[in-house]
């Protein structure tokens, strides 16, 4: 195998194994923020001891995605050296600024969360709780800044000649804010609240099955399913609004997602199809008029098909398109679930619906899934370039690193993330068998101190 | 915000070593902390103890690697690109080491079988030797210089990083963080787990001055570059005086039992310790040895002005707000350790 090819792998396996983690952060942190906004309404002990165990399960989740994290922060020096030399400038301060105001907030408040109930106050840790959530935002913010620099470069200008050549900041507001950024930023996090909302409705819907903490289980579908039926419309909206960002600023990717080929009016999007690449045709079933309308909003609009675009510019369609697919097919899946679940939620049938409750149990992996599958389909749809038609993933690597450097971090990275991910799942599977603390309806330390009286209390 | 016509190369430089030196300090007792977990803690509570001596802000200090690595990328990437990829595998150990040595914090005490919890002690005072010896044997070759060729890429080999003088570094910084982890745990334990902790202090510093005085020769014989800038600024002695100070007093304040005043001049040291070293290694990032004309230094290898400028706002903006947040948080938690049902 090329060097290229390992390193591209080496990053896509660190990268994907990483990503399982964050988004459960920022879901479970949004959560975690409203469980604790209810306890501190209602006072009731329920919420309280919802707080404990989710709090653990966080903590859980939180370690390994710091853990991982901290690889990612190094590997753009490691694996691909030109390509950190080339965007150092524009590139490197998002990440910096992530550093700087997610990271640092998002730890430090997490001493407080886990650590820090018997020490604050109830509203002193409603705060933690809110300062870690945001945190958690916030990284999702400055990272996909970076990554959509990547997508669609703006606010820069090229400095220097051959293998002197960087890319500088002349803009950073428009760095920040370029083409893809919000929508990107938007249908990332929405995706994300999904991966937390649906742990949180699975876990539940277990212990329903199971017919154990049943007080405990409901509140949990509850809350969990509130916010996975407004995430999951919104995963639809906002995925409709990156897909029209696509089409306008990378049409290689858009051509790509449907396995477009001719550039005619009433483009069709394929509900599911097979790319003959070698032929240049899609088979499948197809609705035309469609891709033109997602894309220009008007069905008769034409759209540029890949062989307007050079050979030597074109993604991977086969794997591009079918990953986009999957994404897609698993997010309206999702919609269906969540109308389906919160319906029978409302009727007060769902703890009698066995199947649907089995479903919910393994609703879990279906924002994994797409949340990868998603990506994948970003950042291989990009290719062949590194930096959108300013630099090729070819030219990004580490001239002085071996093929057989990288087969061993290869091997030493997977043998790690083996092992973690199976203590993970271990541990995880501990923390539900156990269940929530009885105990935990019984706030201790500061936080069995009655709140003081405020103006909003008085009120009530 | 427009710098005018401030030094923002220097400052950058002062500012990743600010950074660095935040890392030092503090994941630097978290370290010493995991290097003696397995030769003073012997029972599983004393283990305890010191897991969750330093359980609520360990994440924490460990953001000050992944924040300076994010400063060094934006203001000199050329820095972070020649590093990272030269020492390739060396930092793939290290990031396996902190990898492990994180997740076997939070992993440990989650589970009551006595093999499960010796496996992951292991990982943990594993995981915090090699990525302090790691770190040591970066800073060795750092300050000595390694070869990079005329486009700046490393021309050397992991092997050929390996030699005494870093080495030396390497075992001295587990020393000295050992030493700064002892005192640390000696803050925040009590009875007979203390008493033992305090045996440990005076031998673990006279290690490192022991290895400090002999890199301090090994310098000045084969590093003259390093000894230069002290040479020319008489002044800059002060830090050596003060460094010297500072761990004098160190068994001073264990002797009296003030603990904490002990904790501030073991920090004071090694913040003393990163300047010196950043005083002498000053404006040179990376050093090239054997042709220091392809020296990567803070003039050559930076960002653009405009980009020094952004990040200096976003500097003095973030700086401030966690610093004043961190000390916050570290205040919730101080006094002596507590096991309940929420601790590792």
């Amino acid at each position: 195998m090329s060097t290229e090819l390992l390193a591209r792998l080496q990053f896509a396996f660190t990268i994907s194994f990483h990503y399982l983690y964050p988004p459960l952060s920022i879901g479970l942190g949004l959560l975690l923020v409203g469980i604790e906004a209810m306890w501190l309404k209602t006072k009731s002990p329920l919420y309280h001891q919802l707080a404990r165990f989710w709090t653990k399960v966080f903590a859980l989740i939180f370690a390994i995605g710091v853990a991982t994290g901290i690889v990612m922060e190094f590997e753009f020096g490691t694996n691909w050296a030109t390509y950190s030399r080339y965007v150092g400038d524009v590139f490197g301060s998002a990440l910096a600024a992530e550093g700087i105001f997610a990271f640092f907030l998002e730890s430090g408040f997490l001493a407080v969360l886990l650590f820090g109930w018997d020490k604050v106050g109830p509203k002193t840790h409603f705060f933690a709780t809110c300062m870690v959530a945001l945190g958690a935002h916030f990284s999702a913010i400055w990272i996909i800044v970076a990554n959509s620099w990547m997508q669609t470069p703006a606010g820069f200008h090229i400095v220097g000649e051959g293998l002197g050549a960087r890319a500088e900041i002349t803009d950073f507001w428009a760095m920040v804010f370029n083409p893809s950024s919000l929508d990107r930023l938007m249908h990332t996090v929405v995706g994300a609240w999904q991966a937390g909302a649906w742990l949180m409705v699975s876990i539940g819907a277990w212990y329903l099955l199971k017919k154990q903490h049943r007080d405990f289980a409901r509140t949990s579908v509850k809350i969990g399913l509130t916010l996975s039926l407004i995430a999951s419309l919104l995963t639809l909206v906002t995925g409709d609004r990156s897909a029209a960002g696509v089409a306008k600023n990378q049409p290689a990717k858009f051509a790509a997602l449907e396995g477009h080929w001719e550039t005619a009016p009433q483009a069709a999007i394929h509900v599911v199809g097979w790319v003959d690449e070698k032929n240049q045709t899609t088979h499948g079933l197809a609705i035309p008029g469609l891709l033109s309308w997602l894309a220009h909003g008007d069905a008769a609009a034409p759209v540029t098909g890949l062989r307007d675009i050079p050979a030597d510019e074109r993604p991977p369609v086969h794997f591009t398109f079918q990953l986009f697919h999957v994404m897609v097919g698993i997010g309206f899946a999702m919609i269906g679930l969540a109308l389906c679940a919160a319906w029978k939620l409302w009727r007060g049938s769902l703890e009698n619906s066995r199947g649907l409750l089995w479903l919910l149990v393994i609703s879990v992996l279906g924002p994994q899934i797409a949340n990868q599958a998603g990506w994948w389909a970003a950042e291989v749809g990009r290719q062949p370039w590194i930096v959108y038609k300013l630099l090729r993933t070819s030219q990004g690597l580490s001239e002085v690193v071996k093929a057989h450097q990288i087969v061993t971090s290869m091997i030493m990275f997977m043998a790690v993330y083996a092992l973690l991910f199976a203590a993970f799942i271990f541990l995880l599977n501990e923390k539900i068998k156990h269940g929530p603390d009885e105990s935990d309806l019984q706030p201790t330390g500061k936080l069995a101190l009655p709140l003081r009286p405020t103006t909003e209390g008085d009120a009530l | 915000m427009n710098f005018g016509s401030l030094d923002l190369n220097t400052i950058w430089f002062a500012l990743v070593g600010v950074l660095f030196t935040g890392y030092v300090i503090l994941d630097g007792f978290d370290l010493g902390v995991g290097v003696l977990h397995l030769f003073v803690a012997k029972k599983d509570e004393e283990r305890r103890v010191f897991l969750n001596a330093i359980g609520p802000v360990w994440d924490g200090n460990e953001v000050w690697l992944v924040t300076g690595g994010g400063a060094l990328f934006a203001a000199f990437p050329d820095v972070y690109a020649t590093v990272f990829s030269g020492f390739y595998l060396a930092f793939m150990l290290l990031l396996c080491a902190l990898i492990f040595r994180a997740v076997a914090i939070e992993f440990r005490s989650k589970h009551p079988s006595p093999r499960w919890r010796a496996f992951w002690d292991r990982c943990f005072a594993g995981g915090s030797l090699l990525s302090t010896l790691l770190i040591g044997i970066a800073m060795g070759n750092i300050a000595w210089g390694v070869p990079v060729d005329a486009r700046g890429e490393f021309a050397g080999s992991f092997l050929g990083l390996l030699h005494p003088y870093a080495l030396l570094m390497g075992v001295t910084t587990v020393a000295l963080f050992a030493m700064h982890g002892a005192i640390y745990l000696e803050l925040k334990t009590e009875g007979e787990l203390q008493d033992r902790v305090r045996t440990r202090i005076n031998p673990l510093i006279i290690a490192f001055i022991l290895g400090y005085v002999i890199l301090t020769l090994a310098t000045l014989l084969y590093v003259p570059h390093v000894t230069e800038a002290f040479r020319r600024q008489p002044w800059f002695f002060v830090l050596v005086v003060l460094a010297v100070l500072a761990i004098a007093n160190i068994p001073r304040e264990v002797n009296r039992r003030r603990e904490f005043l002990a904790f501030l001049s073991s920090c004071a040291a090694m913040a003393l310790l990163m300047a010196i070293f950043g005083v002498g290694t000053y404006p040179y990032l990376v050093f090239s040895n054997p042709h220091p004309e392809h020296s990567l230094t803070a003039f050559n290898a930076a960002s653009s002005a405009r980009t020094l400028g952004v990040m200096l706002t976003i500097a003095l903006i973030g700086i401030p707000v966690v610093l004043a947040y961190s000390l916050s948080i570290y205040w919730i938690f101080r006094g002596k350790v507590r096991l309940t049902k929420m601790s590792y």
